[in-house]
């Protein structure tokens, strides 16, 4: 996504852009009054209570129901599936990038944009587009409905656009006359690839795969149909979670978001930092 | 020769993931010729299901518009205490999972909650009403209009806005006048963006909305149920429209995308 400004450098300026500061005093307390509460009734607050609540029977409560076979199951499934998903992210979407940035062919434009499909289709048709060609009446006589690989092909669909779309931006930026005397004293593309450009991509990719990852850990809609839901085989953790509620189990459901969140916020501050890092390389 | 490899294999991958089974699905809906694909849309229920849908977005879309504008503004122009705090808290949502937003509603907003049984009293049903499909869906979108306008603020900077403030404009003049016109493409943007996100959303909306057929059944409710329910028909050709919609959200991004570079 666009937001992650990683070729650009910090605004020049160190603190606020003070436009109005001794005229907007009142209007922005007011501002930031109402910005704070819409932020805090509608995701803080929420947010606590699923902690408050994840910890309501003492943490050996919290334990067990983090730990009970299938949603142990779930979390390894989804852990285990997000790693995987990164993984192959970094690869596929990095080549993908390259070929979008360095190669020239025709319909390139519109490749490109088939990129961001993935973002702007609701992810419940995800799941739904996945078992035409990879369900019970797939055409190529390969069925994943009900199969691990099946969450995973999902995961994959929901997250493409991540890598390609942060490494993209900074290919472009890259000045190619490194690459170009690299080749004039003799190197090869496979060791201009690893010693010129490779570094330069490292801050990008990084930050595409722990985004890849964080989506892929908290996904849901496109993996209900594909997957099947069944318990230790196919379960993802969001699925598990929807049973528990279903079920009013919800101290069961509390305890594994909570995980989920943890993992989530673990996953954002390592984004943060490295866009920091990313920064003070310039 | 490598080069070649690198586009092959980068091309078979998207058409394998991507173009392939969406080809599939536009084949399999219209399998039937377009009437039939026209009178599943026009089914009562999905009808229904998609006027609930697109309220529920457009509340999401006005609410998070307001909010996303302003704490902007208040994130590049303003300085106060616990602001990096804040504007990390804004990104919160992309990393939780839509089931967990579901929950988090009900543990605050649901039937045996103090707050829920509040409103319930005045009349009001948040969960598994109205109310709280908005707020879910307002939750998941919430940190796309606001990461699409900071950029664009912070680099038009202060000069004009400050040129206005001098020769005595009002801050409400200074910010119709001089400040959002030129941020009027990141707002659009950031709109399309958290419209095409609202449309979409499913799991958060599943969990609060309680699937009520006919009541609080969203289009992407709809789809599942009837996919689920070997209506085929019904399920691809209500998805045959978000796909559509999906795409022409990607043609107004590229419209939108070179006027800003300007």
């Amino acid at each position: 996504m666009s937001d992650l400004s990683l070729t650009e450098a910090p605004p020049e300026t160190a603190g606020p852009q003070a436009s109005g500061l001794r005229h907007g005093r009142v209007g922005m307390g007011l501002g930031l009054g109402l910005a704070t509460a819409y932020l805090s009734l509608l995701v803080l607050i929420p947010l606590g209570a699923v902690v408050w609540r994840a910890r309501s029977d003492g943490w050996g409560e919290f334990w067990e129901d983090v730990t009970n076979r299938e949603s142990w199951a779930a979390l390894k499934l989804t852990l285990v599936a997000g790693l995987l998903v990164a993984v192959i992210n970094v690869v596929m979407g990095t080549l993908i990038a390259w070929v979008l940035v360095r190669d020239k062919f025709f319909g390139k434009r519109l490749v490109d944009a088939v990129i961001d499909l993935p973002f702007a289709l609701p992810t419940i048709v995800a799941g739904l587009v996945l078992l035409a060609l990879y369900g019970p009446e797939s055409p190529i006589g390969i069925d994943l409905a009900y199969k691990q690989s099946g969450v995973l092909v999902a995961l994959l669909f929901v997250t493409l656009p991540f890598v390609v779309r942060t490494v993209q931006p900074v290919l472009e930026e890259l000045d190619q006359e490194m690459e170009q005397a690299a080749a004039s004293l003799g190197a090869s593309n496979f060791t201009i690839f690893r010693r010129i450009i490779l570094p330069n991509l490292y801050p990008a990719i990084a930050a595409g795969a722990a985004l890849s990852f964080a989506r892929a850990i908290s996904e849901f809609g496109s993996t209900v149909l594909i997957s099947g839901n069944l318990p230790f085989k196919t379960e993802v953790a969001a699925v598990s979670i929807y049973g528990q509620i279903q079920s009013d189990n919800t101290n069961a459901a509390a305890a594994v978001s909570t995980v989920l969140l943890v993992v989530a916020l673990v996953v954002l501050a390592l984004i943060d930092l490295l866009q920091r890092w990313a920064v003070r390389r310039g | 020769m490598a080069r070649w490899t690198l586009r092959l294999v980068a091309l078979a991958y998207l058409a394998l993931l991507l173009v392939i089974p969406l080809g599939i699905i536009v084949n399999r809906t219209f399998e039937n010729g377009a009437g039939a694909v026209w009178d599943s849309l026009n089914e009562p229920l999905a009808r229904h299901a998609f006027q609930v849908t697109l309220q529920v977005a457009l509340w999401a879309v006005l609410l998070n518009t307001i909010f996303g504008v302003g704490a902007a503004l208040l994130i590049v122009r303003y300085d106060f205490p616990g602001k990096r705090i804040f504007n990390a808290l804004i990104d919160l949502p992309l990393a939780v999972s839509p089931v967990v937003v579901g929950l988090a509603l009900i543990l605050v907003y649901g039937r045996l909650t103090p707050v829920g049984s509040w409103f319930g009293d005045q009349g009001i049903d948040i969960i598994f009403a109205l109310p709280g499909m908005v707020m879910a869906t307002a939750f998941v979108s919430l940190p796309l209009m606001v990461r699409e306008v900071v950029p664009v603020l912070e680099e038009i900077g202060v000069e004009q806005e400050q040129a206005a403030w001098t020769l005595g404009a009002s801050g409400w003049q200074t910010f119709r006048r001089i400040t959002f016109p030129s941020i009027r493409w990141a707002v659009a943007y950031g709109l399309v963006l958290t419209l095409a996100r609202s449309l979409g959303e499913f799991g958060a909306v599943a969990v609060v909305s309680g699937r009520i057929v006919g009541k609080t059944q969203t289009i992407t409710l709809y789809v599942q149920q009837h996919f689920e329910n070997f209506d085929k028909t019904g399920a691809y050709a209500a998805s045959f429209a978000l796909a559509a919609i999906a795409v022409v959200v990607l043609l107004i991004m590229n419209l939108l995308r070179p006027k800003e570079d300007r």
